[in-house]
């Protein structure tokens, strides 16, 4: 298939900025507006843009099926692996104080994994989803 | 605005028009979003409402026709249920207090705990961020759960059928 050129090229050219923008999300979503969810969205939407406008060859090059069928999962499981870790270090379960020396440090520790967890289930769903359209419609 | 592109969706026969217009109301959703201060909320709409989820009902309009059906009955009821349950939620609006009073009971409860503690408990200046993943953390796992499964489900349903199709494709030309 052929797609256009002024198409690809600016796609190309903006893919990076839009991965720096979502992590700039997720790691400034402590201290202003953002999070996991929005920033897996924005990085699902990067894949999917490549999808759209270069093929889907060299989406899945990038972020292979196997890939993203990991992340679905593999999110939800770095969530409750810190919530257990919390009930393992003699806490409740998802309380994380006891994560780093003091529970202030502990509480943003636990923050920013619950969060990656989220980031890593919402774009691997939200391009798994994508994929399993686009190739039932092929 | 709002109502504008809401009687525009339901009046549109092309599913085509009706994507994109749905986009352009989550666009608008999140300028008032916005305008409410709610920063969060406003980024989740526009990105899910009107980025990926525009473009996941694109990929289904590929896989389906793109006219809907012109009904031929005229059907009042849900024209009726509609308009009921909206009078009964304008309805129940009337009671509550003023929009932005500081003394209303939701400000009383756990709110200005959550704002004058927060930061000393979780080191992090997002209140938005800390309550999301650290005090309401169990609901954050539930949702997260809730994406995982709708994304298993629609994976295992999308591909399976397209595997029997396979089969079909393979045992036909025999």
């Amino acid at each position: 298939m052929n797609y256009d050129l002024v198409l690809r090229v600016g796609t190309k050219l903006i893919l990076p900025f839009i991965l720096l923008f979502a992590l700039y999300v997720q790691f400034h979503g402590d201290y202003g507006p953002g999070g996991g969810f929005q920033a897996g969205v924005i990085t699902a939407a990067m894949v999917i843009l490549l999808a759209v406008t270069c093929g889907l060859e060299l989406a899945q090059r990038i972020a292979p099926w196997g890939l993203v069928q990991c992340m679905v999962p593999l999110g939800v499981l770095i969530y409750i692996c810190t919530g257990v870790m919390g009930l393992l270090l003699g806490n409740n379960f998802l309380d994380y104080s006891p994560l780093a020396h003091d529970p202030v440090h502990g509480h943003e520790l636990g923050i920013f994994l619950v969060e990656a967890g989220v980031l890593i289930t919402v774009a691997g769903t939200m391009v798994a989803l994508f994929y399993a359209f686009v190739e039932r419609g092929r | 605005m709002l109502a504008v592109v809401t009687v525009a969706i339901v009046r549109q026969r092309s599913l085509f028009g009706v994507v994109i217009l749905t986009s352009i109301y989550s666009f608008l959703m999140a300028s008032v979003f916005i305008a409410l201060d709610a920063m969060d909320v406003a980024m989740t709409e526009a990105s899910v409402g009107a980025g990926v989820s525009t473009v996941l009902l694109l990929a289904t309009l590929h896989l389906v026709k793109t006219t809907e059906l012109r009904d031929v009955r005229v059907n009042l009821m849900p024209l009726f249920v509609s308009l009921g349950i909206g009078g009964l939620l304008v309805w129940g609006t009337l009671v509550l207090p003023p929009f932005g009073t500081p003394d209303a009971v939701i400000h009383k409860h756990v709110a200005p705990r959550y704002l004058s503690e927060s930061i000393k408990e979780t080191g992090v200046p997002n209140v938005v961020t800390s309550i999301l993943a650290d005090y309401r953390g169990f609901d954050t796992l539930g949702e997260t759960t809730v994406i995982f499964t709708a994304g298993i489900g629609v994976m295992l349903l999308l591909r399976r059928s397209r595997r029997r199709k396979d089969d079909g494709d393979a045992e036909a030309p025999k």
